[in-house]
């Protein structure tokens, strides 16, 4: 086992039995489960905390006016408060609750650009996005006239800043919408330098933290940010519950997303007026127990520490990657300085999808396709590629198992 | 402890892997009547079939293009091997047949004329893979229908 950089009170054991699901067997084989970027698993406190709500303090939030009511709520807007916490927000209604960071990103593109942005204006996006930050602004473009520049990504899975440079040069672009890390290639983006170069030309930046916020401390007033989105259900929690930072002058500005209730102050049929934000941007009844699931994940994350975890999944990845460069014919995509424990690969005569079925006939679970970033892998030529990314969970002999599993696969194959 | 070869030897038969590696009718015929591209948006999987009719209401000659795993490109070939030669509604026929057999791994219906298809049965016990299966047959259809394209989802 490599353990070259043992996080400082770092027990992989004791975190894997916080995880109920690790100990099952697939396939008649103990489970290595090396898919945490397309979703995490859960917790035992996160499963506990959202039990525990069903089965003692559940009621709808924000309109009771009985005990149940008012302890839902407590426990509801206390997330709220965590998750500004989480990202050092200057301000508790800087945090909108939504279901995924896709609906964060579309809230923004919704709201922000077709009530703040004007036709003619540009949002710049990267060759490396997911889907969820491509779509929502071809639609904004098709509907509102706004121009969707791509920046270009390197060779080497990296952005590009001089095309970035470039193509802000005319300071037509309104706002940047770019990945914090790629759930391809692993890249940590250098966020601090593109900020800094979207403002000096008149950019607000967007930035989808959803593989990010899993391994990384975010502090969104140091990063000097104006939109930062991530998802629960990657970060341990669980699915349903989203969120969208920003500051709150633009959450002041930007009209609200959908209509309905909680989200009004006053409803009659001639006009409505809207409730404060960030509940403009929260109508109907929210994700409540999943919003509680997400505090309990939270707080397990920081208990664990951002710095233990990072160290683990670094010293994670180092493994990884010189374990797998010991497989014959296998390539990795993407060869960033600066990345995480996603690993995308290819293996010779062996295709992603059949590398994927003859893994998981082994009881290991990774992804294969495109990884919602077809225009990624079109950029790179590529159909579709193999790819193993890491938690808080994942051990070296995972590692050990993934890189013994594929050299059978080869054998098979080739 | 079993080898990787025998956990999926019901899905990967020789005959698979032969046909998924080394497909006999690979490629663009060089006239045809009719195409169809078929695509599986969820995997990126890719199929293009060509058709040339032959007489009485036959398939004359099949060929395809494709980007895809071994289950698609062995699937792709072994039907344009099967087709070759069969009445159009014998062969719309025998997609009914295959796509069952393909979901339940059973084939009530099996003939002798499906026995070359037989082999990928096993995918049924994959669910996320039938379509990897099914994939050219689609694009068969429609290229018989005159669609130009379709898709497994």
């Amino acid at each position: 086992m490599n353990d070259a950089f043992p996080a400082p009170g770092f027990d992989i054991a004791r975190i894997r039995a916080d995880f109920p699901i690790l100990s099952q067997t697939v396939r008649g084989k103990p489970l290595v489960f090396l898919d945490s970027a397309a979703s995490a698993q859960k917790p035992r406190v996160v499963i506990d905390a959202m039990v525990n709500c069903m089965e003692t303090q559940y009621a709808n939030v924000h309109r009771g006016l009985h005990w149940m009511s008012e302890r839902t709520t407590d426990a509801y807007e206390s997330t709220r408060d965590v998750v500004a916490a989480l990202l050092n927000a200057n301000d508790r209604t800087e945090i909108v609750f939504t279901r995924n960071s896709t609906e964060a990103i579309n809230l923004v593109a919704h709201s922000y650009g077709r009530g703040i942005m004007k036709p003619g204006e540009v949002v710049l996006i990267s060759e490396m996005e997911h889907h969820a930050n491509i779509v929502p602004w071809q639609m904004l473009r098709d509907s509102h006239g706004i121009e969707m520049r791509v920046a270009a990504v390197t060779e080497t899975g990296e952005l590009d800043m001089e095309d970035v440079a470039a193509k802000l040069s005319d300071n037509k672009v309104g706002l940047v919408a770019i990945t914090h890390m790629s759930n391809v290639f692993g890249t940590y983006v250098p966020v601090e330098r593109l900020i800094r170069l979207a403002h000096e030309h008149g950019a607000k930046v967007l930035l989808d933290g959803s593989q990010a916020v899993v391994h990384r401390r975010v502090d969104v007033q140091a990063l000097g940010c104006d939109f930062y989105v991530f998802t629960g259900h990657k970060l341990y929690g669980p699915t349903g519950i989203g969120v969208l930072w920003a500051r709150h002058e633009l959450l002041e500005a930007m009209p609200p997303f959908m209509g309905g209730g909680d989200m009004i102050d006053s409803v009659t049929f001639e006009r409505s007026t809207w409730a404060h934000v960030p509940h403009k941007f929260e109508a109907g009844t929210p994700a409540i127990i999943e919003a509680i699931g997400l505090k309990a994940a939270i707080g397990y994350v920081q208990e664990i520490g951002y710095e233990a975890l990072s160290a683990h999944e670094a010293a994670l990845t180092d493994h990884a990657l010189s374990q797998l460069a010991t497989v014959e014919g296998l390539r990795v995509i993407g060869q960033a300085q600066d990345r995480g424990g996603v690993v995308s690969f290819t293996l010779k005569g062996a295709h992603a999808h059949d590398v994927a079925t003859l893994l998981d006939r082994q009881g290991i679970a990774i992804r294969a396709g495109h990884h919602c970033a077809e225009p990624l892998m079109r950029r790179l030529g590529l159909d579709s590629t193999a790819r193993a990314s890491f938690g808080v969970y994942t051990s070296h002999e995972e590692i050990d198992a993934l890189t013994t599993g594929l050299n059978r696969v080869r054998e098979f194959f080739v | 402890m079993t080898t990787l070869a025998e956990d999926v030897g019901d899905l990967y038969q020789a005959v698979i892997l032969d046909h998924g590696r080394k497909p006999r009718h690979a490629g663009r015929l060089a006239s045809f009547d009719t195409s169809a591209k078929g695509d599986n948006p969820m995997c990126g999987d890719r199929v293009e079939v060509f058709v040339k009719y032959g007489a009485d209401d036959t398939i004359g000659e099949a060929g395809f293009e494709a980007r895809g795993c071994a289950i698609s490109i062995a699937s792709a070939d072994l039907m344009a091997e099967v087709v070759v030669g069969r009445k159009i509604t014998d062969t719309r026929a025998m997609f009914e047949t295959f796509r069952q057999m393909a979901r339940t791994g059973e084939c009530p219906a099996c003939d002798d004329a499906m026995d070359r298809l037989r082999p990928l049965a096993g995918v049924h016990d994959y669910p996320s893979r039938v379509k990897c299966a099914t994939l050219p047959w689609h694009a068969l259809l429609a290229a018989l229908d005159g669609e130009g394209r379709t898709s497994s989802e």
